[in-house]
């Protein structure tokens, strides 16, 4: 497995300000490709730490309405595997620093062939695969097919996780640990998992690289919550459904950049309330 | 032949690609389901229901008046649509229904095209006493009004689902989702040979009583067995039921028709063998259609039971392997063999049955060619019924056609 560095950089830098990483998720082409484009330097600039970019499929078994609505949204608009390679390229020219993530379901990635797409999305910059239907059992092929290019898989625990089953995910995956903090899809809750604070405890004991939390995280304070408990958060539905509640690009645009600066000063907080 | 590889693959067809949430719940199915495989108790009591409830074993009727139709094939049926409920799916969802019991899972779900497994489910839970759902395409909720009305009178709720092309491709994605949130107390019975490992292995071993008994059936009446088997194919859990006890018997051609829908060349078809690529849907690799950019292509049939992109990875790994050969009928000539059946012997065939009858005159042509007779048995996987309504105005259209042609 090889690192394009990225991640060791923020993990240093993250752990030097002693604060947990802000992961936005976004699905690429909703509203359209150039949208996307434009709003992840925005965000890093709002203080994202790093992005999953979100692939649409038209199958999102993982997926709960928010992000099913922001795929089908892409997809009619022509969205494809290569366009958001292409899109990660363009991102990357000018926002050299953080860490980009690729989720996708894996019959995309087996369309476009598993050395192609692992050669060309390390090539445009990409850090990171998320597979969310591909459990190490299965990745074989694809660690085969990056073994040759900087490109890591990142790996999720869920709280049906078996102690085996996570030292499983320790020994493949690369990144961070992606904790789903919930039982289910995606989707903002209203409130975390009541037993999250015991599930990430059994895995910060055995971990041997920061953990992840998402699923289900809607507000500042769970962001808090769940960063205080993790080593970063990851946020997608809930900043989708802040885009959605907007009509105009630049209105969707704007929700966003303020709903990742709350973000990032409730994780702020929270570092110096502990 | 070797059967199934490692983790419970067929070739390089199956697997468990599903999200992590899932997994351990599929660890633990795999190790009961192997638990029980072997256990006298589970097969026993199962056994007594198959026998005093669903009315196994079902009869192997010679179709003598089909059979001298088409000159020459000597044909006979598995009378699969006298199970109770009209179909085979009884055969699999009571299996699953007492392992769920075992598992001490309180509740079932399930997905349902056109209602027949969902009617099935419905069924055995009630049975046991166990609460169900079951998820629908809001489409086949509007087409299939009746079946929803019985999964109601058998105390199911029906859920309709509005997500994507609101068919039974859906209804899998959202019981699949219901499932990750729900897998501690819940069980999902899978309708056919698909989805993630152990369901596939599973499945096909619930169905194969039917091969087991047409084997035992034919062998009394013929002293032989049979030239070739066919069967209908959507995921594949008749065929493969029927296939599996004659894997071995080199010189038994097995043969699944799929649904050639509005014809192969115009794309709307349930064809995944005959026109789809391998790729990974709902938990297994096999054959799958989709597009260039890997997004899967609704499919179409007549049969809403064919009416499904993917295949029961074993179906992919018969074919590749060359032990099965697939082909495919359209909407129209499954109208004609609906009709065939129902004016030669008196016995409806469901829609996709028709399948299996329609490739019966393709058949009967390979062999006059070849100047031999065969003698062929056939799964009529389920009774028509509930295709009837659908039926009368779709043979009112090709009569006219026909008329004006």
């Amino acid at each position: 497995m090889q690192s394009s560095g990225r991640f060791e950089a923020l993990f240093e830098r993250l752990s030097a300000e002693g604060r947990p990483g802000l992961y936005p998720f976004l699905t690429a082409g909703d509203p359209n490709l150039d949208f996307t484009r434009r709003l992840i330097p925005a965000l890093a600039a709002a203080g994202a730490d790093g992005f999953e970019i979100g692939v649409p499929f038209s199958d999102p078994l993982a997926d709960g309405p928010t992000i099913q609505r922001a795929s089908m949204r892409s997809l009619e608009g022509g969205t494809t595997l290569r366009r958001v390679i292409d899109l990660v390229a363009g991102v990357r020219a000018e926002t050299p620093d953080p860490p980009m993530v690729l989720m996708t379901y894996y019959n995309p990635i087996i369309a476009f062939g598993l050395k192609e797409f692992c050669a060309e999305a390390a090539r445009a910059g990409a850090d990171a695969v998320i597979v969310p239907d591909l459990p190490p059992e299965e990745a074989g092929e694809l660690f085969e097919a990056m073994a040759e290019v900087p490109l890591e898989p990142i790996f999720m625990l869920a709280p049906t996780s078996t102690d085996a089953r996570i030292d499983l995910v320790n020994r493949s995956g690369g990144g961070f640990i992606y904790y789903v903090a919930q039982m289910g899809v995606t989707g903002a809750r209203d409130s975390l998992a009541s037993d999250l604070g015991g599930a990430l405890e059994r895995i910060n004991r055995v971990k041997n690289r920061p953990v992840a939390v998402g699923f289900g995280i809607k507000t500042p304070e769970q962001a808090a919550e769940a960063g205080a408990l993790g080593d970063g958060v990851i946020v997608g539905s809930a900043l989708i459904d802040v885009m959605e509640k907007e009509e105009e690009e630049e209105e969707k645009f704007g929700a966003a950049c303020r709903f990742i600066e709350s973000l990032r000063s409730a994780l702020e907080k929270s570092r110096t309330a502990t | 032949m070797e059967k199934i590889a490692d983790k419970g693959r067929f070739g390089t067809f199956g697997g468990r690609y599903v999200p992590e949430t899932l997994m351990p719940a599929l660890e633990e199915l795999d190790a009961a389901y192997e638990e029980v495989r072997e256990d006298p108790v589970f097969h026993e009591e199962l056994g007594e229901f198959l026998e005093k409830y669903v009315g196994r074993p079902t009869p192997l009727y010679h179709a003598a008046r089909l059979s001298e139709d088409l000159g020459s094939l000597n044909i006979y049926l598995k009378r699969e649509d006298l199970c109770h409920t009209g179909a085979h799916k009884i055969n699999n969802t009571l299996a699953q229904v007492l392992l769920a019991k075992r598992l001490g899972k309180t509740r079932i779900i399930a997905e349902t095209g056109a209602g027949q497994h969902g009617v099935a489910t419905a069924t055995a839970a009630a049975l046991f006493g166990l609460e169900c759902d079951v998820y629908m395409g809001e489409e086949d909720v509007d087409r299939q009004a009746l079946n929803v009305f019985r999964m109601h009178l058998l105390g199911a709720r029906v859920i309709p689902v509005t997500s994507g092309s609101c068919t039974l491709k859906d209804a899998t994605n959202e019981t699949l989702r219901d499932w990750t949130a729900s897998v501690r107390t819940t069980h999902y019975i899978i309708g056919s040979v698909v989805g993630p490992n152990p369901f596939p292995r599973m499945i096909r071993d619930f169905q194969s009583i039917i091969g087991r008994e047409a084997r035992g059936q034919i062998l009394e009446a013929e002293g032989r067995l049979p030239d070739a088997c066919v069967a209908c194919v959507g995921g594949g859990s008749n065929a493969i039921g029927l296939f599996h006890p004659f894997v071995d018997d080199a010189g038994v051609e097995l043969i699944g028709v799929e649904a050639a829908g509005r014809g192969i060349e115009t794309g709307e078809h349930g064809a995944s063998l005959n026109a789809g690529r391998v790729g990974v849907l709902h938990g297994c690799q096999m054959h799958l259609l989709y597009d260039d950019d890997g997004q899967i292509i609704p499919a179409h049939s007549v049969s809403a039971g064919l009416d499904y992109p993917g295949v029961g990875p074993e179906h992919s790994y018969l074919k590749d392997s060359g032990r099965a050969r697939y082909y495919a009928i359209g909407d129209t000539d499954a109208l004609r063999g609906f009709k065939r059946l129902s004016l030669l012997e008196g016995i409806i065939p469901a829609l996709e049955s028709a399948h299996a009858i329609a490739f019966l005159g393709v058949l009967a042509e390979e062999v006059r060619q070849a100047g031999e007779t065969k003698t062929v048995l056939v799964c009529l996987s389920g009774r028509g019924d509930k295709d009837v309504q659908q039926a009368e105005g779709l043979l009112r259209e090709l009569s006219d056609e026909e008329a004006e042609g």
